[in-house]
């Protein structure tokens, strides 16, 4: 029989290899279990964008904490995750748009980011590969991105130097308590904890159910594009204010399309398939924003699987009804918060008070049916 | 706009075309699309340009494929880049889409059948050297004599292994480009072990004797058992040098020889264009005989996938003979399925195949990837030519814990540029599977993705207003 550590981490993504590298630090025996290899579903395909204007209003002050971060990671991960900090500009082509991104600049400006609205002139000052028609532009100079692919190779190689014990290429396929504690069932060895988190990405709702936890999560399918190699055409992180676009050229040349157009996959297939009218439209967004891009050619397409809570808030807490373990994820553009907030949810495990709020998935449950 | 057919055919090679001309003899309505501006494949590569072709044997049965299915009631598109195919399971019930960029922009065209035919890549085992310019592949070389009657140097070295090799030393002899050496990994035995199966079709025993003895008329120098160890220059090739190998393919202590030329061929067999298929999610299977990586088929070529056939060397190596045919089997397939009795002949098709089978598999044998030849590329050279990654920086990712092939890319960046791995897949995957002591299965590919070929965003997009772009709702704030 395996012994107990002090922390079992089931899924290697993001929220996850943070928890996890946190915990260990903080003085936790550590096991993360990993049914792939670290970072290759969302935290290993996604866009990198580490932006406040694609972030969700509540989360713009954990977000803001997060993007400083992720701007020193060399320094506290002590690898390297390719992060570019620099400014951001999310435009307005329409007089439609021009009001949406006036009303959500405004909100997420009074929840602390800082963003200012300017003008088409000032925001070819700050983007001169822009194109024309721009009425309005949102500009944030907490902004950048980092290179997603780079994540598992960068964690991986500080969650061994810390410490953790890693179990890649191993399927959780059951969790039970015992007495003390948690089993993670795998194919292999079981691995014990004696407190448990919950990091599966879009398939918590399944490993919470193990539990007898339902937790409905909606499975997103984003759509990403990358470009071959180009001179530098823009310098900028540029989005829309619909928030249908996140563009970036990073410095060897590539530039990333995105911005959540929906693909096809699911939770047993992964991301499957691009629909291919929505990846045109994309890029015709992208090319309208920055119009040398239409030289670039596309070298590959691809689509990845976003968790969604039905409030579009995270799920990270304790699970409730079962001592000592925790579920982590759900985090919308999660690539970005999700570093800090689960920072915060391995200080509430080390027994000390999170520095700002977590998000108990109590509100999320269906309520036990009461007798009459 | 998207046009409908009964089945749609990628490829205007051998097998493609001989898929549209059999499903559209029995009233399908067929579309066949192909990037080059006329039917024939690589094997037949039509000349143009102004170059007439050189009226041989191969130009001539292009000839009549091109013909034929002018003359066939199938629709012919080319100049159409493939970039994107979606199908059963994808986004849809049934049947596929195909998304093409031809002179008009993209188009996109629809059917329930789908007959996959894009052919092979060629494989270089790297070497020090390999990505000089100057360096071209042997298939290379032929499409440029068959279609620009162009040779690739003024003295030229013609390296690798298999059929190819001959073809090429002829064709350069023929239009009068000094040979420097010929550089056979097969030892003579090789050849000689191979000669019952090669007597089974005696035409092209003949007609490969007949080459192997026009190179050796010119007088070129020809080392059998012998590889390339580097290939040497500033701005381009000037020298190549060679040693013996074994047979396996692996450099082995003995003499070197050094030899100044402006071009180098060469080339390690092919491997098979399946990126549509695996796109599509069809079962694969490995089959190092016959190019590596291919879809799993039934006698009818139908894969895993409902309505998705795939026919040619894209579903194994096996030589325009066998593509021919089973391109044809296909297309009856597609015939019968909606009512055609084409029993008879399917019945006399299944036997040319068989028939077929020895001498397509001892060509196979000779171009077949060695894993020795692999195991021996030297940690300094570059492996993937488009993101410069080195064998030693393979090496090193995996020592870092790479455990599968998508792991090795996050690592390294191996297989992320323009080509997406056509071209470095097949020596990457081997020395992985080598260093971990697995399969290749384990191992395992790259996801496959669209594009299918790089397409330029401005031609992808073509013209449009802003206020018709489908922006989805935006998300919650
Ligand atoms: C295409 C795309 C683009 C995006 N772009 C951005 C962006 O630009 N900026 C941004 O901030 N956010 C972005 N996001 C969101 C962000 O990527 C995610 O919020 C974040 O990566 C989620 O991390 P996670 O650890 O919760 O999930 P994941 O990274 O999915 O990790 C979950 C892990 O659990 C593992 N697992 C599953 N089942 C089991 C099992 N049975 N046993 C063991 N392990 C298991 C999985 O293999 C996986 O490694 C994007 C997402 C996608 C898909
Ligand atoms: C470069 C090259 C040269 C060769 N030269 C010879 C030779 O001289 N002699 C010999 O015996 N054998 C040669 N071979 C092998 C020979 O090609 C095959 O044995 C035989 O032609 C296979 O026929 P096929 O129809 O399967 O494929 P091919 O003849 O290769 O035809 C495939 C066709 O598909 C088209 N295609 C592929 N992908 C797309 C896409 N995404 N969009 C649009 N069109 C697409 C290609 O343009 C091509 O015309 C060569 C192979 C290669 C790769």
């Amino acid at each position: 029989m395996s012994a107990a550590r002090d922390l079992v981490v089931v899924g290697g993504g993001l929220h996850g290899c943070a928890t996890a590298l946190f915990a260990a630090r903080g003085g936790l025996s550590v096991t993360l279990v990993e049914r792939g290899a670290l970072c290759r579903e969302a935290s290993g395909v996604n866009a990198g964008t580490l932006t406040m204007q694609m972030t969700r209003v509540a989360l713009i002050p954990y977000a803001l904490r997060a993007h400083a971060m992720w701007a020193s990671a060399r320094d506290w991960l002590g690898h390297d995750v390719g992060v570019v900090v620099c400014d951001g500009l999310s435009l307005a082509f329409t007089e439609r748009e021009e009001e949406l991104l006036a009303f959500r600049a405004g909100k997420r400006r009074e929840a602390g980011a800082p963003i200012e609205l300017i003008g088409a002139a000032a925001a070819q000052t700050v983007e001169p590969g822009l194109g024309e028609g721009v009425r309005l532009a949102g500009h944030c100079k907490v902004d950048g991105y980092a290179n997603a692919y780079l994540t598992g190779l960068a964690f991986r190689r500080a969650l061994v130097e810390a410490g953790v014990e890693l179990r890649e290429h191993a399927e959780a396929i059951g969790i039970e308590r015992e007495a003390g504690g948690y089993v993670v069932k795998t194919r292999a060895a079981p691995a014990r904890g004696r407190r448990l988190v919950i990091a599966g990405g879009v398939w918590i709702e399944p490993m919470l159910a193990w539990l007898g936890v339902a937790l409905p999560i909606k499975v997103l399918v984003n759509q990403l594009a990358v470009t071959e190699r180009q001179r530098p055409v823009m310098r900028t992180v540029i989005g829309i204010a619909s928030g249908l676009l996140s563009l970036k050229q990073y410095p060897h040349g590539t530039t990333v399309i995105g911005g959540g157009w929906q693909g096809v996959g699911d939770r047993a297939r992964g991301g499957l398939a691009l629909r291919p009218e929505r990846l045109i439209g994309n890029i015709r967004l992208a090319c309208h924003a920055i119009p040398a891009l239409k030289q670039a050619r596309l070298a590959r397409a691809w689509a990845g699987l976003e968790a969604e809570t039905a409030d579009a808030l995270p799920a990270v807490g304790p699970i409730p009804g079962h001592p000592d373990a925790y579920v982590c994820g759900s985090v919308h553009s999660g690539y970005t918060s999700g570093l800090y907030i689960a920072r915060l949810l391995a200080d509430r495990i080390l027994g000390r008070e999170p520095e700002l709020p977590l998000f108990p998935i109590d509100r999320l449950l269906a309520q036990p049916q009461r007798a009459a | 706009m998207t046009a409908r057919f009964d089945a749609i055919v990628i490829g205007a090679g051998p097998a493609g075309a001989e898929a549209a001309i059999a499903a559209a003899r029995h009233g399908r309505r067929v579309a066949v699309l192909d990037e080059q501006p006329a039917a024939g494949g690589q094997v037949w590569r039509a000349p143009v340009g102004g170059f007439a072709g050189k009226g041989d044997a191969d130009h001539r049965a292009g000839d009549d494929l091109r013909e034929r299915l002018a003359a066939s009631p199938a629709t012919t598109q080319f100049g159409r880049r493939v970039w994107s195919v979606v199908g059963p399971g994808l986004g849809r019930d049934t049947g596929f889409r195909v998304d093409a960029l031809g002179p008009d922009g993209n188009e996109s065209l629809e059917a329930p059948a789908l007959v996959v035919a894009t052919g092979a890549h060629e494989r270089v085992t790297p070497f020090p050297g390999w990505t000089l310019p100057g360096v071209i592949g042997l298939a290379a070389a032929t499409v440029l004599l068959k279609s620009h009657g162009a040779a690739p140097g003024a003295r030229v070295v013609v390296a690798g292994c298999g059929p190819l090799l001959a073809v090429v030393a002829a064709g350069l002899v023929a239009a009068g480009v000094e040979i420097a050496a010929i550089v056979d990994r097969a030892a003579r035995r090789d050849w000689a072990m191979r000669l019952p199966a090669l007597l089974g079709r005696p035409s092209l025993a003949l007609r490969g004797a007949m080459l192997a003895g026009r190179a050796r008329l010119a007088g070129a120098p020809f080392f059998a058992a012998h590889g390339v160890r580097r290939a040497e220059g500033e701005e381009a090739v000037r020298r190549v040098v060679i040693g013996p190998v074994d047979a396996q393919g692996a450099p082995i202590a003995g003499q070197e020889r050094a030899f100044d030329c402006d071009a180098l061929v060469v080339g390690h067999g092919l491997t098979t264009a399946c990126e549509v298929t695996r796109l599509m999610r069809a079962e694969h299977r490995y089959d190092r005989l016959r190019g590596g990586w291919m879809p799993v088929v039934d006698q009818a070529f139908r894969t895993t996938v409902e309505g998705l056939y795939a026919v040619g060397d894209g579903a194994g190596v096996r030589g325009q003979i066998m593509a021919s045919l089973a391109g044809r089997r296909a297309g009856l397939a597609i015939a019968a399925g909606q009512g055609a009795d084409v029993a008879q002949e399917c019945a006399r098709i299944d036997r040319a195949l068989v028939r077929a089978a020895p001498f397509s598999d001892a060509m196979a044998s000779l171009m077949a990837q060695r894993p020795a030849e692999v195991a021996a590329i030297a940690a300094g050279t570059v492996v993937c030519r488009c993101e410069d990654v080195t064998r030693g920086e393979i090496d090193a990712a995996i020592t870092d814990g790479a455990r599968d092939i998508d792991q090795l890319k996050h690592f390294t960046r191996c297989g992320m540029g323009p080509c997406q791995g056509r071209s470095c897949s097949d020596a990457a995957e081997e020395l992985m599977a080598a260093a971990l002591n697995v399969s290749r299965e384990t191992v395992g590919r790259w996801t496959g993705r669209p594009p299918l070929r790089p397409v330029a965003l401005g031609e992808m997009i073509g013209a449009f207003d802003y206020a018709d772009i489908p922006i989805p709702t935006p998300a919650p704030l």
